[in-house]
């Protein structure tokens, strides 16, 4: 618990910080922050081990972090410089990380589905427990792609897991005006999967739930979609103040019910004993770290305009 | 658009967000209010089913203005775009229309990185059956994207993202439209011809300006606004002028748009051409990485353009 701890307030710290810094005009291009919906990240991928795979979305510094990806090498993605995880050629929706299976974040909503589920062919075909993991919104459940996938995974087994995070919102379309059901598990059973839909902002909960779901996964029983009801405290992305389209009071009555942080930190100091002492220290040292990915993101070189043509194509033909 | 809607009963814009959000950049801002969400529909994230229902809707009498969010996100509805509304009028013999205008905003330039900065004019200036237009200044853009509306052709109508903000101008209030298939001399000269597109334009303007206050030539600068149908005569007769033609686009150098405008003028303007055509094109990377450094790298700029052009001057 304390580790899923630890790993939000990671998350939550580096996504205060990006956007304090973007707004402060030091980042450039856009930023989709997660802060809200840190549980549905955490409680899924602390189940994952490096050689595990996942997918993203625009809004990916939380699974990404969740994952195992380094905040100073993913500060640096932001900042544009070479150390970032792209070479600065990607910037915050793109981060990709081989060795922590990162496939990528993903700039294309519903591009990482059919991804997630290849990684996840590549796995059974090769004999492996690997599992991989899809995220992506409500918005994305309305791609063709998702029903595609959802349905090839079903047929041929394959050991993936699909999260969906249903922050209730399609940037600016509220999910009542972009499907009609409200429960996105309903879909599961047309593929003949397993559906459960958990609170999302319920770290414990979603933790149960991914357990079930990558144990199937791994054992061979197949895919399973995992639907997170979460809510996204901030815009769709900086700029957005997210109020348009949303009720004011409803964004302050989430921040205050159903914050992940809170709500763990509750269960923690109330039932499991832990000091609040214990959890500032580790606030204070996650900062400490962060101030460091800061500086290193800061004083790392940016590219050269001739990187612009490097890494386009792979390495030659295998003999 | 708004003009066009009171025009005609039987216009109405769909896309994501372009209803209660008045659309990503705002272009449809206040438009449910006026026209009501029969007019003005918030579709779900599904471009292949936006391109093709507003297809459908066009094939029976009615004229869509299906907006794709960015360029980038277009792939899917491509099926539908190419595989449909390019062969309707053709595959049926004239009897079925696809009055349809496809806005998207595309380009790079503001740091959007590979999925928010995309050129994608290309694949559609090869594909028989559609028209494409790409103003770069907002008073041709009220009149083409009137035409484009009023066209009874599938128009792929592009929107440089950058020049939503950098750009300004006059439009007048009055009903005006320009024709879809004209290209415009922006800049007339009788040294070189520079033809370009979008924002490239004013880029092309600014290094135009620079040859003719260093005295090294009076560069034409021909804006297409529309490339398909390219406007070969204005294109050609520019050429046949100076004798010397550079072509500037922020898209992919091979197989883009201007690979097209240099076969025609070696073609047709053999006799007149003084010296090689000349390109300055994006590389033949993904558009576009997200680092300054190599977004200015990738972008044609005033700077690279004017080089290119005392090049073609000195030749």
């Amino acid at each position: 618990m304390l580790y899923m701890y630890r790993k939000m307030i990671e998350i939550r710290q580096f996504e205060e910080a990006a956007g304090t810094l973007y707004q402060s005009g030091q980042l450039p291009g856009f930023l989709h922050l997660y802060i809200g919906e840190e549980a549905t990240a955490v409680g899924v991928c602390v189940h994952l081990q490096d050689e595990d795979y996942i997918t993203s979305t625009h809004r990916g510094h939380g699974h990404l972090i969740a994952k195992g990806g380094r905040r100073d090498r993913m500060m640096a993605e932001l900042f544009a410089r070479t150390t970032g995880y792209c070479k600065g050629k990607g910037g915050s929706m793109h981060i990709a990380d081989k060795e922590t299976g990162i496939l990528g974040a993903n700039g294309v909503v519903g591009a990482g589905i059919p991804l997630a589920a290849g990684a996840a062919l590549s796995a059974k075909l090769r004999g492996t427990q690997q599992v991989a993991v899809s995220f992506f919104g409500d918005g994305a459940t309305n791609q063709g792609i998702f029903h595609e996938t959802l349905n090839l995974a079903a047929v041929w087994e394959l050991p993936v897991v699909f999260v969906c995070e249903n922050n209730r919102f399609g940037m600016g379309t509220p999910q009542s005006e972009h499907q009609r059901i409200e429960d996105i598990a309903v879909r599961a059973p047309s593929y003949d999967i397993p559906g459960v839909t958990v609170d999302g902002n319920d770290v414990l909960k979603v933790y149960a739930a991914a357990d079930e779901a990558v144990t199937r996964a791994r054992e061979g029983g197949g895919p399973t979609l995992l639907n997170c009801d979460t809510y996204r405290f901030r815009g769709h992305h900086i700029g957005d103040p997210g109020t348009s389209y949303r009720d004011r009071e409803e964004v302050q009555e989430q921040e205050r019910q159903r914050d992940p942080i809170r709500r763990l930190t509750e269960v923690l100091t109330e039932e499991e004993g832990v000091s609040e002492d214990e959890l500032s220290a580790i606030e204070a040292e996650l900062a400490k770290e962060l101030e460091s990915a800061l500086e290193f993101a800061k004083n790392s070189p940016e590219p050269l305009p001739e990187d612009a043509l490097n890494d386009l194509y792979a390495g030659s033909i295998q003999p | 658009m708004w003009e066009e809607m009171q025009r005609d009963e039987s216009v109405f814009v769909m896309g994501e967000d372009v209803g209660y959000r008045g659309g990503v950049f705002l272009a449809t801002q206040g438009f449910i209010e006026e026209f009501g969400p029969e007019r003005v529909i918030d579709t779900p994230l599904a471009e292949a089913s936006i391109m093709g229902i507003a297809l459908g809707a066009s094939f029976r009498g009615l004229r869509p203005i299906p907006e794709v969010e960015f360029a980038d996100f277009l792939w899917p509805a491509v099926n539908q775009l190419i595989g449909e509304a390019a062969r309707a009028c053709y595959g049926t013999d004239g009897k079925v229309n696809a009055p349809v205008t496809i806005r998207i905003p595309y380009g790079g330039g503001i740091r959007g990185g590979l999925f928010h900065s995309q050129n994608v004019e290309a694949i559609f200036f090869h594909t028989p059956g559609l028209k494409v237009v790409a103003p770069a200044t907002p008073y041709d853009a009220k009149g083409l994207l009137k035409s484009a509306i009023r066209d009874n052709n599938p128009v792929v109508f592009l929107e440089h993202k950058k020049t939503y903000r950098l750009v300004r101008g006059d439009v007048p209030d009055e009903d005006y439209v320009l024709p879809i298939g004209k290209a415009e001399v922006k800049r007339p000269g009788k040294n070189i011809t520079v033809v370009s597109y979008g924002l490239m334009i004013h880029y092309c303007l600014e290094a135009a300006e620079q040859l003719a206050s260093e005295g090294v030539a009076q560069v034409e600068v021909v804006d297409l606004r529309t490339l398909k149908p390219l406007d070969t005569e204005t294109v050609l007769e520019s050429v046949k002028k100076t004798g010397k033609l550079l072509i500037v686009h922020e898209d992919n150098i091979t197989g883009g748009v201007g690979s097209e405008i240099a076969a025609l003028a070696a073609d047709q303007a053999f006799d007149y051409l003084d010296a090689p055509i000349g390109r300055v094109c994006g590389p033949d990377v993904p558009t576009m990485p997200f680092a300054q450094t190599l977004e200015d790298a990738y972008m044609p700029s005033t700077q690279k353009i004017a080089e290119a052009l005392r090049n073609l001057a000195a030749y």
